[in-house]
């Protein structure tokens, strides 16, 4: 293994995100902020929602921007390198293995994920005001959820970045993401899924949902949620199915 | 120490049009034969390609487009997995060995694939730490190859508003950043204009006397002629020549051709054309021409006439062409390099 390629490669995408940061900025938190405004603030405010709502919203935020962050980070840049610019292959020639350029950019994206996770919470915060009764009891299981969520979304980012071609970038969106995203408990939690049982057994599909509830059970645990074990043993199942999909449609794209 | 190329019988299929890795270049399709449903198409590109480049030799792969150029590259730079057949970049095996090889090679490739979020002597600077180089000898290197491009003053600015021939001068230069023993060229010169192309050449050949291996690919003879010390003619797959540009165009036989045409084509005429003097070998041409090669060119005109209007056909057309590669192509394939 070539560390000091991998660093170097890092070192390029990290670049390329400060030289990015306002954009990138606006594309990740413009709409959960939007979203955390009119639903937090205006429905909480004018009574059609319960002052509760505010920390409920809060987990489901988190993981939304997460996962958004993650999947764009690796997805959009893959998409366009592989079959526009073909940019990448310039580090396809670095001497180092196909797969780790692959887990280089897992990483990069991961990286991003986190610092949009961690970013959103006090942002968020802000535009609630008071009434937001979020706890961090166990940091060290929270550590352990965000870190698997941000494995999830930049995983996912490299599945889905890997198998899609640039045309489908728009079917991507509407027919991957947002089913993903409202069907993800990110508004709601799993358990007002009771009333349609069914569906609340079908969403168990989406990794989306262990997203929500993991960063739910950590911060908000006053309300109802999946187990903990139970998130975290899910997370990694999806983290390495994703991981494995990811590195082996790298690889087909990588070499012909 | 200068390191050699070898390949061994390469064969490569596509089951799809060939993506990036090998150009994307355009390849003589053919339909699996036998087979009742058309689904799979089967593209071959390479058909039993062997060469072997000595270590510290320009070396030129030259043929039509289509011919399996930029497969090879492909190949021997880890980018297209061959379907069968072995390749070597010094002692490593091309597929078994790849970082070691990628250590060894530098790429330019037919389009250029620069870093569109980097600026020029970023894109320098990263390549030089993708190769491990120290951030002293990488800024060092990045300057200087700047100046010798002739890109110092754009070097800071982002490269999607560069034009084609400074995209291709970076490409080169990116190849040049880690100092590798063999430079491999996929079309150098194709879209450059006149000057940049002589730039080019005085590049290639001053990295070459730095003792390092160069394989570029071209269908462009003047190019082949002009910079290798041997080339390979390849068509749909394979090495159908091989040799030094003075050894080749010497094996076309009398070595000049006059391609004529005739209104009235009879077999007596070709019978004649046979016997003239300085004639080497007459090949017909779909009833209405030959190809004629012969040890000399315009002197035989007249004759040709004669002979023409005594079997009652007309010469209608003649194009005399001195020894070239161009000839030597059409006379293994019966095809022009630019069909």
């Amino acid at each position: 293994m070539n560390w000091k390629t991998f660093f170097a490669m890092l070192g390029r995408d990290a670049h390329v995100a400060r030289r990015n940061a306002i954009q990138l900025f606006m594309q990740t938190f413009l709409q959960p902020l939007l979203f955390v405004f009119i639903f937090g603030k205006v429905m909480v405010g004018s009574g059609y929602m319960p002052e509760a709502y505010k920390s409920l919203l809060l987990p489901g935020i988190i993981a939304i921007s997460m996962t958004f962050t993650g999947v764009w980070a690796v997805a959009m840049p893959l998409i366009a390198e592989f079959q526009w610019t073909r940019e990448i292959e310039d580090r396809l020639l670095a001497p180092i293995s196909v797969g780790w350029i692959a887990i280089e950019k897992v990483i990069a994206g991961m990286l991003q994920a986190l610092v949009a996770g961690l970013v959103v919470i006090p942002l968020a915060w802000l535009v609630l005001g008071r009434g937001v009764a979020i706890s961090m009891g166990t940091p060290l299981i929270f550590a352990v959820i965000i870190l698997l969520v941000a494995a999830f979304s930049a995983c996912g980012g490299l599945a889905l970045g890997c198998s899609m071609d640039q045309q489908h970038i728009g079917l991507m969106f509407s027919l991957v993401m947002t089913p993903m995203i409202f069907f993800g408990c990110t508004y709601y939690p799993w358990s007002a899924l009771k009333t349609f049982p069914i569906l609340q057994k079908i969403v168990l599909v989406n990794p989306l949902v262990y997203a929500s509830e993991g960063m739910r059970a950590t911060l908000a645990p006053q309300f109802a949620h999946l187990p903990v074990a139970a998130v975290i043993l899910a997370l990694v199942f999806f983290d390495v199915l994703l991981l494995v999909v990811g590195l082996r449609q790298f690889e087909k794209k990588a070499v012909t | 120490m200068a390191v050699g190329i070898r390949t061994h019988d390469l064969r490569k299929v596509y089951s799809s049009v060939p993506p990036m890795a090998a150009g994307g270049g355009i390849v003589a399709r053919t339909s699996a034969r036998g087979s009742k449903q058309p689904a799979k198409e089967q593209i071959p590109a390479l058909d039993g390609l062997s060469l072997e480049v000595h270590p510290g030799e320009i070396f030129c792969l030259l043929g039509p487009n289509g011919a399996g150029k930029s497969t090879t590259v492909g190949v021997l730079t880890t980018r297209v997995r061959p379907t069968s057949g072995q390749a070597w970049i010094g002692e490593h095996d091309v597929w078994k060995e790849q970082a070691q090889v990628k250590r060894l090679i530098g790429v330019v490739p037919q389009r250029a694939n620069l870093d569109f979020s980097l600026t020029a002597r970023e894109i320098l600077v990263y390549h030089g730490a993708y190769f491990g180089l120290s951030s002293k000898i990488r800024n060092e290197r990045a300057d200087a190859l700047l100046e010798k491009f002739k890109l110092t003053e754009r070097g800071n600015q982002m490269v999607r508003g560069f034009s084609g021939g400074m995209m291709q001068r970076l490409s080169i230069a990116r190849a040049m950043m880690h100092d590798p023993q063999v430079l491999f060229l996929d079309e150098p010169s194709a879209g450059l204009d006149p000057q940049t192309r002589i730039l080019l050449w005085e590049i290639i050949r001053e990295y070459h006397q730095a003792g390092k291996t160069v394989l570029l690919t071209t269908h462009n003879m003047e190019e082949a002629d002009a910079l290798c010390q041997r080339l390979a003619i390849v068509d749909h797959g394979r090495v159908i020549a091989l040799g030094t540009p003075g050894e080749l165009k010497a094996s076309i036989p009398g070595g000049f051709l006059l391609r004529l045409r005739f209104a009235n084509q009879t077999p007596q005429l070709i019978e004649r054309l046979q016997s003239l003097a300085g004639v080497r070998e007459v090949r017909a041409a779909d009833g209405t021409g030959a190809d004629v090669y012969a040890d000399r060119g315009g002197s035989l005109i007249s004759e040709i006439a004669n002979s023409a209007a005594s079997t009652g056909a007309e010469l209608s057309d003649v194009h005399i062409s001195e020894p070239s590669l161009e000839n030597l192509f059409l006379h293994h394939t019966g095809r022009s390099l630019r069909d």
